[in-house]
């Protein structure tokens, strides 16, 4: 299973034909406390790029963006109850929701760990 | 020497107000300027404010009155004011602010010259007093929650519409509004709808309404008219339909009748006015705004929750910020800052007071004198239209209309003159019997007389199935405080609690908590000011209109405008009535695209989200290192939108606290667009007498009265935001439904009304109009020449210590400075909020935190605070950055120390200490504190617990009787 990140700091991680996306631990470390996500329905159609879900915190409120396209088939409604999850385990147990893969040639455009990395030195 | 033979010149040598509104003296004015090293004040200003937009023509304003002989001044103006007894109704009550309210709340500077409370544990008092308006709020209307006010029922109800339209479900497009909700509710709904495209339906919700091409309507319970209708059906239809349900509603009335939120409304809103806040000619008043659990991120305000402190213990705080405009900025619920907080506050308590018996008390003798006038009417053959009432009547006096009107006038008495047949008649807390007897007289003065008020039928009229039955104000706060001691001991124990300017210096920038004179407040209470109705017959009003045209042309002259319009209640509202003056303008020349709003990234969250309130797009514009608006990107985003530039929005000086030396340009690019220039006046006490907004490019510009003009800020409000205009915008500057002559440069052009009252918060003017009359030119030009000077004296005592951010010209701040704290961050983990809760052990309230840069305080001193002041000030941040050095250096803790630890409560020194820093440094770490301590009543608040767990309500007393033990 490979990750992908954006440069919105979402994740994307693929397993055979389905996507779970979440925020990037540096994503949530920039948040601070998550007090509250919500997430797209089940069922919802989402193109690469689209705002899917919110994420707030105390102090900031943030769209989380569709890194690629599919259909909306879960939402993590551990992090609805309890979004200090989020912050406990970004890239983890905090993830936002699954989509079905509509089209793997669009991870072609996300980055790897390592880019990414490089892409958060480049931030400062 | 004998008196007669004195100089003539010591005669004349009165007492100057200039000198008690400064804070340094003279001599040390000269040290000051030797510490920052420029010789004269003249020279400061020289050095520090750019050639090309210094205002070659001194300020020509009256010379400057002492304190005594302007009260003399305004109570000349007053007595022009005649209160009588108005009936008129449509919002606007007779009331009695209990005694014990009006002189320890309204009239006491511990609760008037308190800020928004941003730093929660030091304003828990107002904060508790907001907890239990909200908890009236939300029992009243019979909703699960409600906020911490907003500015007036017309705005509360046009703040329901665009929430409903976020909200709903419906994919209609139309919003309906009940043709019996009052005239300026449905003027101020339509205005707001106008750019932003949303039809209105305007009708009868028995008749008129199809659910099904609304997505969402506003209703008005009971109806302007007075009738008590049953909506139900109505609410049902929309519903239905997948849409939204506004209620505008009557508090005192829902003492009696079934709740809106009993009969299925989204959104209760309405004004507080009548519990306890004078009506002033039109306001101050606490709007309220209630709705559902379900939509409460959707709500518009500020919203007071609960939390708990780092000992576990309930703590207020406000909650959900992430909705409002400083952090969505375009995104935000509503652009709404300032609120109505001193006026919610006095509500509340007016509530707390009378209780639940003695609300239900009042309204039932309102609604039995009613009753009884109704009956009155009726055995005098006036037809009484109305069959199921409250408080308001309407009476068929066919084609007498207005000949009683100037019957009543005569005898004392204002009613609402519906049209050439009809009249209006609304009781209040003040009517008595003998009211009662003079309105009958109006209508049959000889048959009046041999009525016998006692045998009249005063049964009810309300109908059993709205009579309410569910209880209200049952928690203990409404119970406890009955008798005035209790009451005043309860006012005093929550006061203690805050800090206010009566207690210390508020260095908050972007804000200008400078000094409320007494001399200034005084007025706002006199009779004269605080009893009259805003649709009150002109020829009672002829005191106001003096002010009224006294404050415009002096704000004309301050800032070289051509007309001002007193009618936006906020900054907020002036934002957004100056830019829908600017798309109405560019409408009138057939430039109806243009939309497009060119807004800083540095600047103020309010922008955007009027802009967005206005129907515009915002586009965003860089800023370069040094905090200047970018003017390459402003050049080329000008460009990119020139066919559709609509206005560019600019701070001045800087939100970054500099007089930015190429605001003329900026304002040259965007005018050769075709755009015109908004200016946010938040930072106007840096220009007054030094430069003028319209001679230095600006079209428009809103003056922040609460700021320049020492109305205090009430702890959140209110404010006043009028705005100048240059001459080609003038015909499109709000007007009035009720009130005819609001806007006199034009009637066919005028954006609309944006307010309820025709010129805002007309009560609290005297407060502006008596410090420009106390102050006269010269005095207005020297305090801002102090305010430059204390803020650059802060920063030249604060440089070796924290880095300054930014400097204009010569290394020199305009009335403001950001001090940087990302390097401490970086090197200890100490954070501007650690900063700023350690400022509470040495009792101040923070400067503004991590605005407009993250990491950062911004400290603005004014011209009122003392040598003194500024330098105890400089000295605890200096003592605070030694704390801070202890840690850089190894010898305290990163986690477990003085700064992370703060605020201290008293609570701590029960028991063993086990800190790893001494109880004197934690409590008192200068030795002044030793003899005048303000103590924390709370420790750290946990904001992420409480956004996480939100409660708006007050908490079961035994949360505290827990915490307690």
């Amino acid at each position: 299973m490979t990750t992908y990140y954006t440069k919105d700091h979402e994740w994307v991680r693929i397993d055979g034909d389905t996507a779970v996306i979440g925020i990037s631990e540096h994503a949530q470390e920039q948040l601070g406390d998550v007090v509250f996500v919500e997430l797209p329905p089940v069922g919802k159609e989402v193109s690469q790029g689209d705002q899917a879900a919110v994420v707030e915190s105390v102090k900031a409120a943030s769209e989380v963006y569709a890194p690629v396209s599919g259909e909306v088939i879960e939402g993590n409604s551990a992090i609805e109850e309890n979004p200090a999850l989020v912050n406990e385990e970004a890239e983890g147990k905090g993830w936002f929701f699954k989509l079905r893969l509509r089209d793997p040639s669009e991870l072609a455009g996300l980055m790897d760990r390592a880019a990414y990395e490089a892409y958060l030195e480049t931030l400062g | 020497m004998p008196l007669q033979t004195m100089p003539r010149v010591e005669r004349d040598n009165r007492e100057s107000f200039v000198s008690r509104h400064i804070g340094p003296r003279e001599d040390e004015i000269g040290a000051m300027l030797a510490a920052i090293g420029v010789g004269s004040l003249d020279e400061l200003i020289e050095r520090t404010v750019p050639a090309a937009i210094r205002s070659t023509r001194p300020l020509d304003l009256p010379p400057a009155r002492t304190e005594a002989e302007a009260l003399a001044a305004l109570r000349a103006i007053a007595s022009r004011n005649r209160v009588c007894t108005s009936l008129i109704g449509m919002g606007y009550y007779g009331t009695h602010t209990p005694a014990v309210i009006l002189r320890n709340v309204l009239e006491n500077p511990g609760w008037y010259t308190a800020y928004t409370p941003y730093q929660a544990e030091v304003s828990q008092g107002r904060l508790e007093a907001l907890l239990n308006y909200q908890q009236m709020v939300a029992d009243l209307t019979g909703m699960e929650l409600a906020n911490a006010s907003l500015l007036d029922e017309a705005t509360a109800a046009a703040e329901a519409m665009t929430m409903a339209h976020r909200i709903t479900k419906s994919k209609a497009s139309a919003f309906f509004v009940d043709e019996r909700c009052h005239p300026q509710t449905i003027a101020v709904v339509r205005t707001r709808a106008h750019y932003l495209g949303i039809p209105i339906q305007v009708g009868d919700p028995l008749a008129d309404l199809d659910g099904k091409t609304v997505f969402g309507a506003l209703f008005q319970y009971p109806a302007s008219d007075g009738a008590i209708r049953d909506l139900r059906p109505a609410i049902e239809a929309v519903r239905q339909a997948n849409g939204i349900v506004a209620v505008a509603a009557d508090l005192l009335a829902l003492t009696l009748l079934t709740p809106p939120g009993e009969l299925g409304a989204d959104i209760v809103l309405g004004s507080a006015q009548r519990f306890g806040v004078p009506m002033g000619y039109g306001g101050p008043h606490a709007a309220f705004f209630a709705t559902r659990d379900a939509y409460k991120r959707s709500m518009p305000g500020r919203i007071i929750g609960v939390s708990v402190d780092s000992r576990g213990k309930p703590a207020l705080r406000m909650a959900l910020q992430t909705r409002e405009q400083h952090i969505r900025r375009e995104k935000a619920t509503s652009n709404i800052c300032t609120a109505q907080v001193l006026l919610a506050v006095i509500a509340g308590f007016y509530a707390v007071y009378h209780g639940p018996e003695g609300l239900t008390r009042i309204a039932r003798r309102v609604h039995g004198l009613t009753c009884l006038l109704a009956s009155g009417l009726k055995a005098l053959g006036v037809e009484v239209e109305t069959e199921a009432f409250f408080d308001t009547l309407t009476v068929r006096v066919p084609e007498r209309a207005h000949e009683l009107l100037i019957v009543a006038r005569d005898a004392g008495i204002n009613l609402r003159h519906v049209d050439a047949d009809r009249l209006g008649i609304s009781l209040d807390e003040t009517t008595d019997h003998e009211v009662v007897r003079r309105v009958l007289a109006v209508f049959d003065v000889e048959h009046a007389k041999r009525l016998d008020l006692a045998s009249l039928d005063d049964t009810t009229t309300i109908p059993e199935v709205f009579r309410r039955g569910s209880p209200f104000l049952t928690h203990p706060v409404f119970h406890r405080y009955r008798s005035e001691t209790e009451m005043l001991r309860y006012l005093r124990k929550l006061q203690g609690k805050d800090i206010a300017l009566d207690r210390a210096m508020i260095p908050l920038g972007s804000c200008t908590m400078k000094l409320n004179a007494t001399a200034e407040m005084i007025p706002i209470t006199w009779p004269e000011f605080a009893h009259l109705h805003p649709f009150a017959p002109p020829e009672q009003a002829a005191g106001y209109q003096a002010l009224f045209h006294d404050l415009e042309a002096w704000l004309k002259e301050i800032t070289g405008f051509d007309a001002v319009s007193l009618q936006p209640n906020a900054g907020s509202q002036g934002e957004y009535a100056g830019l829908l003056a600017i798309r109405a303008w560019h409408d009138s020349r057939g430039d109806r695209a243009r939309d497009v709003c060119l807004i800083p990234s540095s600047a103020h969250g309010t922008n955007p989200a009027s802009a967005v309130m206005a129907g515009m797009r915002v586009v965003v514009v860089g800023c370069d290192a040094n905090g200047n608006i970018d003017l390459a990107d402003l050049e080329a985003k000008a460009e990119q939108h020139k066919e559709r530039l609509a206005a560019l929005m600019v701070t001045y000086p800087s939100t970054h606290g500099v007089f930015e030396e190429g605001i003329k340009d900026i304002c040259a690019i965007v005018h050769g667009r075709g755009g015109q220039v908004y200016m946010d006046g938040a930072n106007l006490n840096a220009l007054v007498g030094l430069a003028r907004p319209a001679e230095i490019g600006a079209d428009v510009c809103h003056m922040n009265l609460h700021k320049t003009f020492c109305i205090p800020h009430g702890g959140g409000g209110p404010g006043m935001g009028p705005i100048g205009v240059k001459a080609h915008l003038a015909p499109f500057l709000p007007n009035h439904p009720v009130v005819t002559g609001v806007n006199p440069y034009d009637r066919e052009h005028s954006v609309g009304a944006v307010s309820a009252a025709p010129w805002g918060s007309a009560a609290i003017l005297p407060i502006s109009w008596t410090y420009i009359a106390m102050m006269g030119g010269p005095g207005l030009t020297r305090a801002t020449q102090v305010a430059i000077l204390n803020a650059n004296y802060v920063a030249r005592r604060l440089a070796p210590h924290y880095p300054v951010v930014y400097t204009g010209r010569n290394g020199m701040v305009a009335h403001e400075c950001i001090i940087d704290i990302r390097g401490i961050k970086e090197a200890t983990g100490i954070t501007a909020e650690d900063i700023a809760k350690r400022l509470v052990d040495y009792g101040f309230h923070a400067p503004t935190m991590s605005w407009p840069v993250p990491e950062t305080m911004m400290i603005e001193p004014t011209e009122s605070e003392s040598l003194a002041e500024l330098d105890r000030f400089c000295e605890a941040m200096i003592a605070i950055r030694e704390e801070i050095r202890a840690i850089e250096q190894g010898r305290a803790d990163r986690v477990d120390n003085v700064l992370k630890h703060a605020p201290h409560t008293a609570e701590l020194l029960m028991g063993e200490w086990h800190r790893p820093y001494a109880k004197e440094q934690a409590f008192f770490p200068v030795p002044a504190i030793r003899e005048d301590k303000y103590w924390p009543p709370v420790g750290r608040v946990d904001n992420a617990y409480g956004d996480r767990h939100l409660v708006c309500s007050c908490p079961p007393i035994e949360t505290y009787q827990q915490a307690a033990e």
